[in-house]
């Protein structure tokens, strides 16, 4: 077949462009949302040339297994995915498709970041009456800064496994990451002080670990069940809920839909608070600091509200 | 899936797993206490294993008695059996303590672990919770099962024109025409799809559809390998062929309710292959994957599921490439080429109205298809608003010959060559306004050509073979309550043959149950 022939010379040519480019000496790290994408640039340093498959305005529920993305976990040497089921829309597509063996799950070269932390809301019944809820907790862990400690500390064995030639550097990295974050979450924790008690309204629920975090009360969700849209009735029956259970704000991750929060803001007289969720959600959270630390500006602005 | 828990916790398993693995190993003491050193809330779950090795250990202790005649068992005998007894009794015991004891270790430093990484007010809710789940994950056999999915379809089609009457004019019956098949209500196809990895090297798919009818087929039933490496990938067993855009998805995954023209008429819906399929993805930035099929190939315009031959029968090569245009455009563009050499392919022209009186083609059948597909979200979040635009155009040589009439009914069986050159595409685009509701449009075209038929073939007698271009044109509502749920509205006007247009109102509903692995972009 003379098309097999033009094609197996098109191969081989773009194979011989590849190799002759001399190989980049960084590892390729391919990062499913971009906290994990924030979280190796912190621990990788200049050793590490990241991706981020998604951005900060995306919702990381609908995701799909994009050709660019099948692209760069083909010659990524780590890919960082969340776990908890968050991925799997499109994440084992895209390794499989890859036909990439390092990144495949069980290799050294795929990190599951859930696995470092313990899961909340682990669901007693599995059913998807309840909506779209995961089997093996809620994986929105990032919320949390002290999840990004143990995190942290497993990927930095993990970059030193892959990588030993700058286990060094990692561990340093690692180290000194730990150090910043543990000084910043004291700081936060006193900044965040008024927050304790203060009984709030979610859109998604995308928040239990702040909730946690912060000592903040979570008096309801606006979606009836995760992932389904609320009707205007049940809206209206929230809105009616403040009277015996009055909530002092509505948040909602920046990624997600506004109507159901300004409308239920408008009704029931409370701000409606959009918070980064993650890396890039807002303009202001620009790496894992700035992340928390715009969090934290925001929910004190909807208090003094 | 990967374990959610942390990695003191996962441990924590493992040590638990190696209690269970321990008893049976130290036989009788360790079955003796593999029973009694369970705490409560073990046994349930435990309950078979526990019992088996129960009754393997009476078996044990009753044993000595079983084999002593009754009248040799003078005192000494006895004291014996009981010193014996007695030491076993203190062995068991020893043993009960010591698991006891690392048991109580490890969950005292599984709770410490705990407390350490969860927060004061529900650390221990929590670490109540993970070790209920770290006790039940290594036990449960079903924890391997593999994802199985259901896909439950149908609709109500309502058509001023009898769908046993369709065709598509020009073009051989591919027996993609037949769609819908009737009018009313219908059972669409539903299937059972059940995959899983079967080890580290392997994944099986496997994919059944129950028709209207009761009538099974087996849609896929492949093996792909993970991680081969240097993005190579090969596939063997049934699937679909890896040519053109839509024709790997399944029927529940396309954003109208039947399948576009070029598909119904060269490939009778989709190109199945029964072989073995190489892709290997260029180690590039830009996504470029280019892929090689040697099959028997199950769909129109083959005949090989009949044919008795060694070595290659039907081969196709595709290469596509797709990279991202900012965070919002997403595209994919193809080229695809598929030969086959259909022998004795038998059709009866529904123009003649003779059943008893056949026609079949032998010769070589090559086509080509172009495919591009755009996708559009705002910041790339497609969960609010999104566009999709994509396209396809078929072009399809057919060269050989032709027998009109096989079983000679009409005394005038004929054969004689036959050569034609046909194309067809279609575009369609679908826009997600908002949440859970999309709107389509879908615009199809085929251009049957004009045949060349040998001089002892009479056109008058192969009616279905004069030049048409049959068009459609298509709009669909649907909405979705989740993603695993979609009820469509479609409506369509069906000029595929020249001596009627049909209106065509469909009413169809899509539900996917249980696992559904991620969908192709």
């Amino acid at each position: 077949m003379n098309v097999l022939k033009k094609l197996v010379a098109l191969s081989a040519l773009t194979l011989l462009t590849v190799l002759a480019v001399p190989a980049e000496a960084a590892i390729k790290v391919f990062a499913s949302v971009p906290e994990w994408a924030a979280l190796a640039r912190e621990i990788g340093g200049e050793h590490v040339d990241v991706y981020a498959a998604t951005n900060g305005l995306q919702d990381p529920h609908r995701v799909e297994a994009k050709p660019s993305l099948i692209a760069r976990a083909r010659n990524a040497d780590l890919v960082i995915a969340t776990g908890g089921e968050l991925e799997i829309g499109w994440l084992p597509l895209v390794l499989r498709e890859s036909g990439n063996e390092r990144v495949q799950p069980g290799q050294p070269g795929y990190f599951e970041a859930a696995r470092y932390v313990s899961l909340r809301e682990v669901p007693a019944v599995l059913d998807r009456a309840q909506g779209d809820v995961h089997a093996a907790g809620n994986p929105h862990i990032q919320t949390d800064p002290r999840n990004l400690l143990k995190i942290g500390e497993a990927l930095t064995l993990r970059l030193a496994e892959i990588d030993p030639a700058n286990a060094a550097a990692y561990q340093a990295a690692g180290k000194s990451f730990n150090e910043r974050l543990r000084a910043a979450i004291s700081r936060w924790e006193k900044l965040a002080a008024p927050l304790a008690g203060v009984p709030i309204l979610v859109q998604h629920k995308a928040f239990p670990y702040l909730i946690a975090w912060l000592g903040m009360k979570e008096v309801g969700s606006l979606e009836p069940k995760p992932g389904v849209e609320p009707t205007s009735a049940q809206l209206a029956a929230i809105v009616a809920r403040q009277a015996s259970t009055p909530a002092r704000m509505v948040i909602r991750p920046a990624y997600q839909y506004d109507a159901p929060s300004r409308w239920v803001s408008a009704q029931a007289k409370i701000p409606a608070i959009a918070l980064p969720f993650t890396v890039g959600g807002t303009a202001e959270a620009k790496d894992l600091f700035s992340l928390y630390e715009d969090t934290i500006r925001r929910l004190l602005q909807g208090l003094k509200e | 899936m990967q374990s959610p828990f942390s990695s003191t916790s996962s441990l924590r398993v493992s040590r638990r797993a190696s209690h269970r693995v321990d008893a049976p190993r130290g036989g009788l003491a360790g079955a003796y206490a593999a029973v009694f050193a369970t705490p409560p809330r073990l046994i349930g779950r435990r309950f078979s294993s526990s019992s088996l090795a129960l009754a393997v250990s009476g078996a044990f202790l009753f044993s000595p008695f079983a084999a002593l005649p009754a009248h040799a068992a003078g005192d000494a005998d006895l004291a014996a059996i009981r010193a014996q007894i007695a030491e076993m009794k203190s062995a068991y015991e020893q043993r009960i303590s010591a698991l006891e004891s690392r048991l109580q270790e490890a969950e005292r430093s599984a709770s410490r672990a705990e407390q350490r990484a969860g927060d004061a007010e529900s650390g221990a809710a929590q670490a109540t919770a993970v070790a209920q789940q770290a006790a039940q994950r290594p036990e449960s056999a079903a924890a391997f099962n593999p994802e199985i999915s259901l896909i439950l379809s149908g609709n109500y089609s309502n058509l001023s024109q009898n769908p046993a009457n369709r065709r598509l004019q020009g073009f051989l019956p591919s027996n993609g025409e037949k769609m819908p098949e009737t009018r009313s209500f219908n059972l669409g196809e539903s299937e059972l799809a059940v995959s899983a990895n079967v080890d580290h090297l392997f994944r099986g798919n496997f994919r059944l559809s129950l028709a209207q009818d009761n009538s099974v087929s087996v849609e896929e039933a492949s093996v792909q390998t993970l991680g081969m490496g240097g993005g190579a990938n090969l596939k063997f067993g049934r699937f679909l062929s890896g040519v053109g855009y839509l024709n790997e998805q399944h029927a529940h995954e396309w954003d109208f309710s039947d399948a576009p023209l070029p598909y119904q008429a060269f490939f009778g819906n989709a190109l199945g292959m029964d072989g073995v399929q190489a892709r290997w993805l260029a180690p590039t930035p830009m996504f470029l994957e280019i892929g090689a099929e040697a099959a028997r190939a199950q769909s129109f315009p083959t005949t090989d599921s009949t044919r008795s031959k060694n070595g290659m029968m039907s081969g196709a090569l595709f290469a596509h490439i797709g990279d991202e245009l900012g965070t919002d455009n997403n595209w994919r563009a193809g080229l695809s080429y598929f030969q086959s050499k259909p022998q004795d392919r038998r059709y009866d022209d529904p123009l003649v109205g003779n059943d008893a009186l056949h026609n079949s083609f032998s010769g070589d059948s090559k086509t080509w298809i172009a495919d591009v597909l755009w996708k559009w979200a705002p910041n790339g979040n497609a969960s609010q608003q999104n566009l999709k635009v994509q396209g396809e155009y078929f072009r399809r040589s057919e060269d050989g010959t032709l027998a009109y009439d096989t079983g000679n009914v009409s005394n005038a069986a004929a054969s004689g060559g036959y050569r034609n050159t046909q194309s067809g595409f279609y575009a369609q685009t679908v826009w997600q306004f908002m949440p859970r509701w999309r709107v389509g449009y879908r615009y199809d075209r085929l251009d049957s050509g004009s045949p060349v038929l040998g001089s002892s073939l009479a056109a008058a007698n192969l009616p279905l073979l004069a030049s048409f271009t049959p068009t459609r044109n298509t709009l669909m509502v649907d909405w979705s309550a989740s993603e695993f749920s979609r009820i469509r509205l479609q409506v369509a006007e069906d000029k595929t043959r020249p001596d009627a247009t049909d209106h065509q109102i469909w009413l169809q509903y899509v539900m996917s149950l249980g696992a559904h692995g991620a969908h192709k972009f």
